[in-house]
């Protein structure tokens, strides 16, 4: 399986196909894009995964196509996202495979 | 040491871009973010393929960093800023390496990429070439460093400072979650290490917090200041955050990283691991 081709800036690279080693029977991709109020995608937008008692787990950049992706575990997390164009943020509830949300950014 | 000495701000960083004997490096996670566009006249190191060495696994000895560092320019006289991504992650890494190695002025830019791009302040992609020089490095500072052994030593005995993330103390997982899960072992953490996760230190733009609320954080985990301390994380990237935390803005003696951290402690065989929320017996 493959989220998409497009090539990315952010570390690592977050619009790379999903490794052929990933066991996604085993995996929790978190996976999404970042989306400004007219729902264009945001380029280098820092998403971060905050955990069920909002404490961080990780920050990755979103690629030209305004995407991210996380390696985490079943649950519920919070996509936060800071951009010149605005903050915002998503919560998702996640189970093993491939989950995707969008995460909206405006000004505040 | 102090955060005036350790720490200078964006502001600061933009006013310095071109002044003489102030010398801006970029240390990323991801070594191709600096050619995509980095700080004006800024150089790069790479953390894997310039500070380890690439058969051992281990740091590059004191001639190869004086080798390094004399390729790329860089006196023993300069002032070194070091920034990056993930939250100054790898530059914190660097810029305890440029302790362990003695270098005398070297500051981290708070808030590293993040708060600068955030800013929209200047990035280029120009090729930045610096003059070759006769960098001379001290012998390596190991009271900063910790080895497998002395973490082993410390249980029930000096702070441990567990800096993961949650998750990755209980042991629900086994690295950041931009990562694949994979590298050690086992999961867990150090039998009596306190979780810290690195974020605590940091508001959500990159920069550090206050030391007021930094003294609170660590005062409110337990981390007894008298006592030595050793920090670790999963590779020693994040724990060089806290290291600088601890030692460079709060100047506390005798702070240690490990830069073995769980990749190294998980995988040892016979050592005592704990699992859970809570710190775990000797």
């Amino acid at each position: 399986m493959t989220v998409s081709t497009a090539a990315g800036c952010a570390a690592p690279d977050q619009a790379a196909p999903l490794p052929t080693s990933l066991d996604l029977e085993k995996e929790t991709v978190i996976t999404g894009v970042v989306r400004d109020a007219a729902g264009t995608p945001v380029t280098g937008a820092y998403v971060r995964l905050l955990d069920s008692a909002d404490e961080f787990t990780a920050e990755v950049v979103t690629s030209p196509a305004g995407q991210f992706r996380f390696f985490a575990a079943p649950g519920t997390w919070r996509l936060r996202a800071l951009s010149r164009h605005g903050n915002g943020d998503t919560v998702i509830t996640a189970s093993r495979g491939v989950n995707e949300a969008t995460v909206p950014v405006a000004v505040d | 040491m102090s955060r005036d000495t350790a720490l200078v701000s964006a502001d600061w960083a933009e006013k310095n871009l071109e002044t003489p004997g102030v010398v801006f490096v970029e240390v990323d996670e991801d070594t191709s973010a600096y050619d995509t566009g980095h700080l004006p006249g800024a150089i790069k190191l790479d953390w894997k393929t310039d500070l380890q060495d690439q058969v051992r696994r281990d740091f590059v000895n004191k001639d190869q960093f004086a080798a390094l560092l004399s390729e790329r320019g860089i006196t023993n006289d300069d002032t070194v800023v070091l920034y990056g991504g993930n939250n100054n992650w790898f530059a914190a890494y660097a810029y305890w390496y440029f302790a362990l190695y003695g270098h005398r002025e070297v500051r981290l830019l708070d808030g590293g990429r993040k708060r600068w791009e955030l800013d929209a302040r200047p990035l280029t992609s120009e090729a930045v070439s610096r003059p070759a020089t006769q960098y001379v490095a001290q012998e390596p500072d190991h009271t900063i460093r910790a080895f497998r052994d002395e973490v082993v030593a410390a249980i029930g005995t000096k702070n441990l400072v567990d800096v993961r993330s949650p998750d990755e103390y209980t042991g629900r997982l086994l690295a950041p979650a931009h990562l694949p899960q994979e590298q050690a072992q086992r999961a867990g953490h150090v039998p009596t290490a306190i979780s810290v996760p690195w974020s605590k230190a940091a508001n959500e733009d990159g920069t550090f917090k206050s030391d007021q609320e930094l003294r609170e954080i660590y005062a409110a985990a337990g981390l007894d200041d008298s006592r030595e301390t050793i920090a670790y994380c999963r590779i020693g990237e994040r724990s060089s955050h806290t290291w600088f935390v601890l030692q460079e803005l709060l100047g506390h003696r005798n702070v240690k990283n490990y830069d073995g951290s769980w990749t190294e402690y998980g995988s040892l065989v016979g050592v005592p691991v704990a699992l859970g929320d809570e710190p775990g017996k000797e």
